[in-house]
This record gives C-alpha cells, structure tokens and sequence, in this order.
C-alpha cells in the first residue's frame, strides 16, 4: 500500500523539466493550483490537459506511474464525484428514489472530479521532477524574504531535510520491533480497535525512545560538524537562475494568466 | 529431532527488479539439545533463516517443520511456535518497553495467557538464569540500567516464555569485553541448566569457538559449510574464501604446524593450545 | 603558541569532569584530574570498558562539554575560549560510534558537504574538499546514492569523509567500529590507517576492541575515569594480568605466551601477532 503512493517520489531524469530551477517549478505549480481555481469551464480544461501532457512527455515520466498515483486517492475523487452529482439542483434527468441526477448536478461533478484529478497530477509533477534536496532548497530560498518577520525558512527546510532522512531508517526499525514484539506473543492483528490501539503500545513506546535516542546523538553530531544555523552557511550546489528559468517563468506565467482570463470572456 | 526445513526458498521483492533470493534450497535438521553456532557474512541469509524458525517470515518455497508441526499448515497456531522458538533480535535492549523490568519480562508470559503466579515464578526464574536480581531489580525501571544489563532483561522476556529453541542474533553485538564475556557465560548457564536447543549467529568466531558443538556457515543464500565445530575451524580456506576468518589462536596452530612442527591444530581455545604447546616443548626437550 | 609545544596537538591539563548521576543525583567523576600530551601526527588509542569515561573524554577535546575542572588546549586554543569553538571542532573533528544518526542529508555528497557548508566556505571550494574526501575514503562511485541503502562501513566512511571535507588536522573516532561486521570493521581500520600514514593527520581512537590498538602509536587504558597505563602497545599487552583485570582482552597468542611463562618458560613477552610467535617458538 505504502509502495503505491506516488505523491512525494522522485522519478529521477535529465530533461529540462528537471534540471529547471526548483523554485521556478513551485511557482509554476503555485500558479497552476490557482489558476485552476479560476477555470469555470470546460474548454480551458484542455489547455490544462495540454500543459500536463506536455510536462509528461518533455521529461519522460511513465504515463502509468502518473495514473498509479491517482488511485490510493480514487475514493476522495468519486467521492467528490458523487456529492456534486445527487446534490446539485437543477434540470433533473433521472430519478433514483430520494436521489435525483439532474444536467447541472451530471456537468458539476464531471467538472469537479476533473479538478481534483488535474489538482493531484500537477502537485507529483513536481515532486516527481524535482529531489527532495532540491525541493527542499527551492522552498527555503522562496521563503527567505519572509525570515525578517520571523519566518524560520532555514529550520524548517533542515527540518524537511532530515525528517526525509530518517523516514527509510524510522521505518526499518518499526519493522523490526513489531517483529521483536511478535516473537514474544504480541499481537498486532486482531481485536477490536480499542485493543488494537493498546496492543501498539509495545511498538509505539521503543520507537519513540530511540528516535529521541537518534535525535540527541545526531544533534551532537550536528554540531561537532559546526552547525550553527543558517547564518553564514553556504551550499555545495546553489540555486542560481539562468536565462532558461527566466523564460520558462515567464512563458508560463503568461499561459496561467490566460487561462485565468478565460473565467471573464466566457 | 525438534528443526527440519526441507528445500526451503525465500526471495524477496519477487518479480520486480529488485528481486533477491536470500535462501536458496535451505535443508538441515537441529537435534534437541544441540548447541549451533551460525556464521556468515552480512547479506549471507542468517537473519532471514532465523526470522523462518519462529514463523516471523513465511518460505517462498520449501517445508518447515518445527518440534513436529509444520508451519504452512493451517492447523499449526504461531503464538505456540513462537512460544517453542524463542529469538532475540539484535540490541534487543531496543525493544524494552514497560515501566518495570518485571513487567517487560512479563510480557511474553501474560501474551501467552499464563495465571499471574505462574508468570512471577517465570520472571523470577529467567531473571536469576541471566544473573538479575529479582527483589532488587523487579520494581526498576529497564530504562535505568547500563547497556549490558538492559540487554539481559531483554533475553530474560524471551527466556520467560521457556522455550524449547533459543535463537541469539549477535548477542555480544556493541558491547565490551567484559560485558561481552557475562553474557557468553549466561547463555552457557542458560544452555547446561535448561537442557535446550540453542541456535547462536554470530561474527566472532572466538565466541562460536567456545560455545557451540556445531557450526551451519551460510553463504549466499544456502548452507555451505556444516559440521561438528572442531572440524569446521579446521577448513580455514573455505572460510577464508567466504570471507570469513577462524580464531587467532586455531590460526597460529595452523601455521606452526605448516612450519613443520608435529602439533594438533584443531584447537579451539588458548587452554586447549597451553597443553599443546607444553606437550610440544617438553617432548622436544626429552629428544 | 611558543615555539616549544609547536607538535602538540592535543593538551588536556589536570582535567575533571563532574556529572550527577541521575539515580540519586550524587556528584559522579566520569574524568579524574587527567593530564595527556598528544603530538602531531600520532596514532593514540584509548582503551576502555564501557562506562571508563572514554566518551567524555572525547567530548571534552571537541569542545562539545567543557571540563568541570582542568584546561583542554587543541592546538593551543582553550575549548573555554568561544571565540574559538568552532575552530577547534574543525581543528579536531569527530567521528561518533553510529553511523545512522551523523548522516544528516539524504545524497552522499550532500551530507559530505554539510561540515564545510557550516563553516561558510565558497562553493567551488566545498566542491573540491567533497570530492577529494570521497576519493580518500573509496566512497566515490556512490556519491549519488542515498547513504541508508548502504551498508554500516561504507556508511561510517561517509561520515568519516564528511569531517575529512572539513579539513582537521586530528580526528577522534569514538568507538567507530562497535556496531559494525568484521569487514566493516576492517574497512574503517584500514581507512583510519590510511588517514594517519599518508594524510598525517593525528589520530585519536577510542575503542574496546584490543586488537585495534596493536597497530598505535601509544595506548592509554582508561579506567574509572583515570589513566591506569599509557604506553606503546607492547607495553601495555604483556601487562596481561591487570588488563584482564581491568575487563579487556589481550590478543589470543598474547595470552598463549603468558600461560606458557607461568609455566616456567621464558619466552618474550611483547609478541602481538601469530607471525611474531611462530617466530619465536
């Protein structure tokens, strides 16, 4: 289950989606939610469509990674699907009961799950196109401006950076104490919810005291290493524009700023 | 005879690209009472074998048969084979849980629904063999102790359940030589008192040398070597090929003896080696 | 610095270090009034069992906890002195016993670079020092990978390169091997080797395992917070009595020779190796 979530991973390549400047890549996806926000139409729904396929095809991502994906979320989707199909008003085409479908309740919700699905896709084009590092310096470097009013954009890109670390070694260890637990009679598998929750009491309890146990060692190890804030820390890689990102951004801003129009000349 | 695999498989991750055999056609039978020390390098299987013996993970492929029951049948319960097979993973003390040691050591014997003064004298028995105090100890908390001893307390919850097989995974694993030696003391105690079967993995051949009656070697996947320890130490190139060294002491015996001299070199321990080298000196002082 | 102690690296002063022990918040000494003079480019193994104090006293030469009573001076600058702190820690770097918890990034080269990216150095520079500690400790071809799917010696000779980037003049390896396999063991000994032979930098190595300190320069055994011996390892092994009374081992053939002289023979007695004693007997 966990394996199927493609949300968050990095599908690793050399195209030029990949190599743009990770902050021109949150901007882009920034725009692209908001824009989507604005769209009350069907017909700029196919430039969207246009714009996923392009990215897709431009850096090379499995079109079946993209739609495995989609669905550990297909419940949300439909579930979307079907709150705005039995419960919008209008023109009724059918009637099922208590429930009716009516033409706009029938638009409305084709409209809506479509929304949510374009909303999913380019959210992973992101994560997909872009490392964690990557991710991660691209979003402390947006927020800096924001330190002068008591933003900790440093602390908390260092946070990302480490928690992304340490879940591969968290989960390693979950496994092996729920084994450990398991081989003295523990058992995680059957009861009601109630003792269910007691019964991870064995799990939860060591797994918190060695992360507390790796925290204090790696804070330690912090610094030894001279770590001392952001202040006056420099990067191996920085993020530097290029003529490339200039472009892409402004091509792009234009494009979102047309789809945003739409919602005034139709 | 209380462990038999038969042709045993385990692949991991099947039919992606990531796809590993970690046993390869696995077949040995363990005798009650005997005392087995298993060696290997990382990655060899020895951990994914052990994790087999108490129904932790399940073969790909093969029969195993624990104390009787096998363990693909539906009738087979695994509370009751993990009660038979006990395992104590490595650095155990990283599964410590409860407010009290007794409680910890508690665990296993209430999962096993056993009446509350059954599992006091349980308790009280597992901490004594592992060289715990119970009225001293049993009210602290396992969290105040030394590395070492947290670490008894831990085999003490597994000893707790009496089982009839005893697995150790490293359980010298971090600790000093002293340390490290309280241990290896206890778990022969364990072995000479309880009259069970005790499986020891291990990296230190110094240790397996002076436990265990015989020796699996694993090696990518399958069983390479198995044989009567004394034996075992003496194929130092077949070891050595696997990347696996013998006692330094057995290693010095080998080369004097390549030397020329006419000595034993199945030794496993400096005592055995004293009594040689003094029967060597003095035989050649007579001469 | 005068021009006397120019090859000192290391100066610890009638050092104590006081904790309350936190069973029944009595004043424990983890450090007792210790003096040691470490030169430049030495091999300084410190011996142990656990709980000896070795620990603290490694902390202490990093400037990570400040002795309670005593002066520690790395290359001539007090860990007191604030101003210098981090100049001592990237004077004197330090490799700690588990390689899972020092790796903070999640790309090899990234985590190499966090040491000297703390210290504000330009990037061009950072990505010289990355590669040339890389290439040092054989970890180059996984610059890319990230370091949980290694496994425990290739990981802890990443943490090794990343105080290598940072560019000290001494390492303090605090049990670097407890938690590893023979052949990760191996690994970091023969990388711990090659730091000192052919990058001269001084070495201080704190271990349990005796068979690491035979290749030292000096040994010091710790016990209960003091030195009880310092010497070359020859010393210190014939000792085998005290050693085995302090909780520590000899190595096996070391042992043999001691039985045999109690026996009445008289063979030397500083023998370490199975190829000194074959030679011998």
């Amino acid at each position: 289950m966990l394996k199927d979530i493609t949300i968050g991973q990095y599908f690793p390549g050399t195209s030029i989606v990949h190599k743009l400047d990770p902050r021109v890549k949150i901007i882009i996806v920034a725009l692209f939610i908001a824009s989507l926000f604005f769209v009350t139409n069907f017909v700029p729904y196919i430039f969207i469509l246009a714009f996923i396929a392009g990215v897709i095809s431009i850096a090379k991502l499995p079109v079946k990674f993209i739609i495995k994906g989609l669905k550990p979320l297909m419940f949300i989707i439909l579930i979307t699907f079907a709150i705005n199909l039995f419960m919008t008003k209008g023109e009724v085409l059918v009637e099922l009961g208590p429930l009716a479908i009516t033409k706009e309740g029938l638009r409305q919700s084709v409209f809506m799950a479509l929304r949510l699905v374009f909303l999913i896709t380019g959210t992973s084009l992101l994560t997909l196109t872009t490392s964690p590092i990557a991710l991660t310096d691209g979003i402390e470097r947006l927020l800096s401006p924001f330190k002068r009013i008591g933003l900790p954009s440093h602390e908390l890109a260092m946070m990302m950076t480490i928690a992304l670390r340490f879940i591969p070694t968290l989960l390693e260890e979950t496994d092996k104490i729920m084994k450990a637990q398991m081989a003295r009679g523990a058992d995680f598998e059957s009861g009601n919810i109630l003792s269910r929750a007691k019964n991870l009491v064995p799990l939860l309890v060591p797994l918190f005291i060695n992360a507390f146990r790796r925290a204090d060692e790696l804070a330690t190890a912090m610094e030894a290493r001279c770590y001392r804030g952001g202040d006056g820390r420099t990067r191996l890689n920085e993020l530097k524009f290029v003529t490339r990102d200039y472009a892409v951004l402004t091509g792009m801003t234009l494009f979102f700023a047309a789809i945003v129009s739409t919602r005034y000349i139709w | 005879m209380i462990i038999q695999l038969k042709d045993v498989d385990y692949i991991y991750n099947p039919g992606t690209p990531f796809e590993k055999k970690a046993l390869d056609g696995i077949n040995l039978e363990i005798e009650e009472g005997e005392f087995i020390g298993l060696i290997g390098h990382t990655g060899s299987g020895k951990s994914t074998l052990v994790q087999h013996l108490n129904g932790l993970m399940k073969p790909t492929k093969g029969k195993i048969i624990i104390d009787g029951q096998d363990l693909s049948s539906k009738e087979t319960k695994m509370k009751i084979i993990r009660q038979k097979v006990g395992l104590v993973f490595q650095y155990p003390e990283h599964q410590l849980f409860e407010e009290t040691i007794y409680k910890d050591i508690a665990f296993g014997p209430k999962n096993l629904g056993l009446k509350d003064d059954e599992i006091e004298q349980r308790v009280r028995d597992a901490m004594e063999l592992v060289g715990l105090d119970f009225e001293e100890l049993k009210e602290r908390s396992p969290f105040e102790l030394s590395g070492g001893q947290k670490r008894r307390v831990a085999i003490a919850g597994v000893i707790a359940m009496k089982p009839k097989v005893l697995i150790l995974d490293e359980p010298t694993a971090g600790l000093d030589p002293k340390g490290r030696d309280d241990i290896l003391d206890e778990i022969r105690k364990i072995y000479d008192k309880e009259m069970i079967t005790i499986i020891l993995v291990s990296h230190s051949m110094e240790d397996i040398a002076r436990l265990v009656n015989r020796i699996f070697v694993m090696h990518k996947g399958k069983v390479a070597l198995d044989g009567p320890t004394r034996e075992i130490f003496t194929r130092t190139d077949e070891l050595e090929a696997m990347g696996l060294g013998i006692p330094q002491i057995t290693k010095f015996m080998k080369t004097f003896k390549s030397r020329g001299h006419v000595i034993r070199d199945d030794v496993l321990t400096v005592e055995e080696a004293k009594v040689e080298i003094l029967n060597y000196l003095r035989s050649k002082k007579d001469a | 610095m005068n021009e006397k102690n120019k090859n000192l690296m290391i100066d610890i002063q009638n050092v104590s270090y006081e904790y309350s022990s936190y069973i029944d918040e009595s004043i424990q000494l983890a450090v007792k009034d210790l003096s040691l003079q470490i030169e430049r480019g030495e091999f300084f193994v410190v011996l142990g069992h656990n709980g000896s104090g070795k620990s603290t006293l490694a902390k202490m030469i990093n400037g990570l906890i400040l002795p309670s009573r005593g002066e520690v001076l790395v290359n001539g600058m007090n860990t007191r002195d604030e101003d210098k702190i981090w100049d001592i820690r990237s004077t004197a770097g330090m490799v700690f016993q588990n390689p899972d918890n020092q790796i903070v990034a999640t790309i090899v080269e990234e985590d190499v670079a966090f040491g000297p990216e703390n210290l504000g150095i330009p990037p061009a520079e950072i990505r010289k020092r990355v590669d040339d500690a890389l290439e040092v400790v054989e970890m180059t071809e996984y610059k890319n990978h990230a370091p949980h799917l290694l496994s425990g010696g290739q990981k802890q000779r990443v943490a090794i390169a990343g105080i290598l980037a940072m560019e000290p003049d001494c390492i303090i390896f605090d049990e670097p091997t407890a938690m590893l396999d023979p052949s990760g063991r191996l690994e970091v000994m023969e990388t711990i080797k090659k730091l000192n032979q052919e990058k001269n930098k001084t070495i201080i190595l704190i271990t349990h395992y005796m068979d690491e300190a035979v290749e030292a320069d000096r040994v010091m055994v710790l016990n209960e917070g003091e030195s009880v011996m310092l010497g070359t390892p020859k010393d210190i092994f014939r000792q085998v009595d005290k050693l085995k009374s302090l909780g520590l081992d000899v190595p096996q053939v070391t042992e043999l020779v001691y039985e045999l002289n109690k026996e009445g023979y008289n063979i030397k007695d500083d023998i370490l190796s199975v190829e000194e004693l074959v030679d011998t007997l």
